[in-house]
């Protein structure tokens, strides 16, 4: 199904989709779309969106399950405490990707904003991911507490000088994982969180991760993985387990 | 799928700026859509406009734009004005008479100058403190002392259209689309903490600057006992209004390059100044040490401009969001990358600036004349 989202208001757009979804279409191709908020949140099963231009704040919030495409920017809260399924963005994302995100995938081949991947958790088979293929802002992947974030710092168009990471990376953060391509100065990283190397179990979900990403974006996965890689991890589940007590 | 209903609007402010940098024209036409284009953004308790390069044919007058909430209010400021001022030319800002706006205060616009009389009597004892801050004082003056008249704007070939209502009914109120300007500014607002009236409505000016802000400015108290020492008094019951005055303070009257001036009021945080070199580590903790009262704490996107100038800028851990674009001579900025591609679908670049680092755009001729005056100081 098209639907040309030109001067339509967010409302009428994400209704359309969603009676359709409900009868069964499984495939939507919107174009003209610029700022139109909520596209596909809370959608759920197996549907395809195609997004041709810039859609609004809190893009496959609450999402559980379908695939969503962006051939442009995406703006603030993309995939906010999304469930399951996929965002491919192919540019850069803004504020607050993957806020509270409890599943699926965020890929995002350009830079993105501050706090991504906040809050992020994980249960039982539930893993949420997201890859950025730039640079991130401050607060990556504060008060984590599972999941895993990849950055790459490869193809944004953040200036070669500006750092992989802002500050205050993974500040609070008490469990899951974060990837660094390369390096960062460790006064960046969050109070109680250490650099280690990757072991062999790191290096094949890595792998995995990065062939993904690299299909979804015509890139090639063996040039990303050429260079090494740093992980992120809380020293200890608890950090602040004996912070009131004395 | 199941259907929620919040229990509040969800939304933040919405603003848009851009300068066209050779100084030509673009009608309002175009920053209406721009801003329209972030109605989700505000709640229709207040919207506005500030344009420049809108009256050329006074351009050497400070216009006046003043709001009365009765006939008492308008006739003490237009005694106090024709005590003090030259007026060139005044009249009705013009408005349409919209159904939707029920209640609007008088608008008027005066076009004027200081004395030349009073000035040279001033001067002769001693008194004469420039035309600039003679017009601050007495924008002060009428804000404070005659009550229900409050100044819009006061600059030189500029002026602010504001009021209570969401933003297209602002710009039909005030016939924005009759004004062409190099330098446009907009605002939607969802007012939080302070009353949605017509003064409190951004922009917020004084002389020829002018600020539009989402967030709330939570060091408002000491920022305005700050400026009160410096004679600027608030009066308009919102934070942002002593954004305008520490702008006016810190450039035109201390001589803080625009740079430096942003630098005081969403300086880096102690523990990255004391890891940078000098010589740049001791400017920032001079700045910090020197303007500490004039730090904007709390979470701020802020655009705002003067004749020459259009700057942007984030608090310190971009707690607001502020995107850039730049298309040919023209430099965007907004809340949304939606907002900027509503007027302009293809910009050159796009990006988001980073916390505290301004994004200064200037007029060309501004641009080359202010080098070359660098140049020959450093020789």
């Amino acid at each position: 199904m098209r639907i040309d989202a030109n001067g339509l208001h967010y409302r009428e757009l994400n209704k359309r989709i969603r009676e359709a979804a409900r009868k069964g279409t499984s495939r939507f191709e919107l174009v003209g779309v610029n700022g139109q908020r909520y596209i596909a949140d809370g959608l759920e099963g197996e549907v395809e969106i195609h997004i041709h231009g810039t859609p609004g704040q809190d893009l496959g919030a609450f999402m559980k399950g379908p695939r969503v495409w962006v051939y442009g920017n995406a703006q603030d809260g993309v995939g906010n405490t999304m469930d399951a399924g996929k965002i491919v963005v192919h540019g850069m994302a803004g504020d607050v990707v993957g806020y509270g995100m409890r599943g699926g995938r965020i890929h995002i081949l350009g830079d993105v904003g501050y706090r991504v991947g906040i809050h992020m958790k994980s249960y039982q088979d539930k893993l949420p991911v997201i890859v950025i293929g730039g640079k991130a802002g401050d607060f990556l992947g504060e008060y984590m507490a599972g999941g895993c974030i990849v950055l790459l710092g490869m193809y944004g168009t953040d200036p070669p000088e500006r750092p992989l990471a802002g500050h205050y990376l993974g500040t609070g953060m008490h469990g899951g994982i974060i990837y660094l391509r390369g390096e960062i100065e460790p006064y960046r990283l969050g109070k109680g969180l250490a650099f280690e190397p990757l072991d062999e179990n790191d290096r094949s979900f890595l792998e995995l991760i990065i062939k993904e990403f690299a299909e979804d974006f015509g890139k090639d996965a063996s040039e990303i993985l050429e260079e090494p890689f740093t992980k992120v991890k809380p020293a200890t589940h608890r950090p602040y387990g004996s912070m009131y007590a004395y | 799928m199941s259907s929620w209903h919040f229990g509040k609007d969800i939304s933040g402010c919405g603003l848009v700026g851009f300068l066209q940098r050779r100084g030509e024209g673009v009608n309002g036409g175009v920053i209406i859509r721009a801003i329209c284009h972030m109605d989700e953004r505000g709640n229709g308790l207040g919207a506005g406009f500030a344009a420049y390069g809108i009256y050329p044919e006074y351009k050497e007058f400070y216009a006046l734009h003043l709001m009365y909430e009765d006939m008492v209010a308008l006739s003490r400021t237009e005694s106090f004005i024709q005590e003090n001022l030259h007026v060139e030319h005044q009249e009705q800002i013009p408005h349409r008479h919209l159904p939707s706006i029920k209640e609007h205060p008088r608008l008027r616009r005066y076009f004027v100058r200081p004395k030349r009389d009073l000035s040279e009597a001033q001067l002769a004892r001693g008194l004469w403190v420039g035309e600039d801050d003679y017009m601050v004082r007495i924008v002060m003056t009428i804000n404070r002392e005659i009550p229900g008249a409050f100044v819009v704007s006061s600059g030189k070939n500029m002026g602010a259209f504001k009021g209570v209502g969401f933003p297209e009914q602002m710009a039909d109120f005030f016939r924005i689309e009759d004004y062409d300007a190099y330098l446009w500014t907009a605002h939607t607002r969802f007012p939080t903490n302070t009353p949605g009236w017509w003064g409190g409505a951004h922009p917020f000016t004084i002389l020829d600057w002018s600020i539009v802000h989402n967030g709330e400015i939570s060091s408002y108290g000491i920022n305005r006992r700050y400026l009160e020492m410096f004679g600027y008094h608030c009066t308009l019951q919102t934070d942002t209004e002593v954004v305008a005055y520490l702008l006016d303070l810190l450039i035109r009257r201390h001589g803080l390059s625009k740079r430096l001036a942003c630098m005081a009021l969403s300086p880096p945080l102690w523990e990255e100044i004391d890891r940078m070199p000098e010589p740049q580590r001791g400017l920032c903790r001079a700045i910090r040490m020197v303007y500490g009262s004039a730090l904007l704490n709390g979470p701020f996107a802020i655009l705002f401009a003067d004749s020459h100038s259009l700057v942007g800028l984030n608090d310190r851990i971009k707690l607001r969001p502020l995107v850039a674009a730049v298309a040919g001579d023209s430099v965007y900025m907004a809340s949304e990358e939606s907002a900027i591609r509503a007027i302009c679908p293809e910009p050159d670049r796009v990006w988001a600036p980073k916390a505290g680092e301004p994004v200064i755009a200037t007029l060309k001729e501004y641009a080359e004349d202010h080098e070359d005056r660098c140049q020959r100081a450093s020789l």
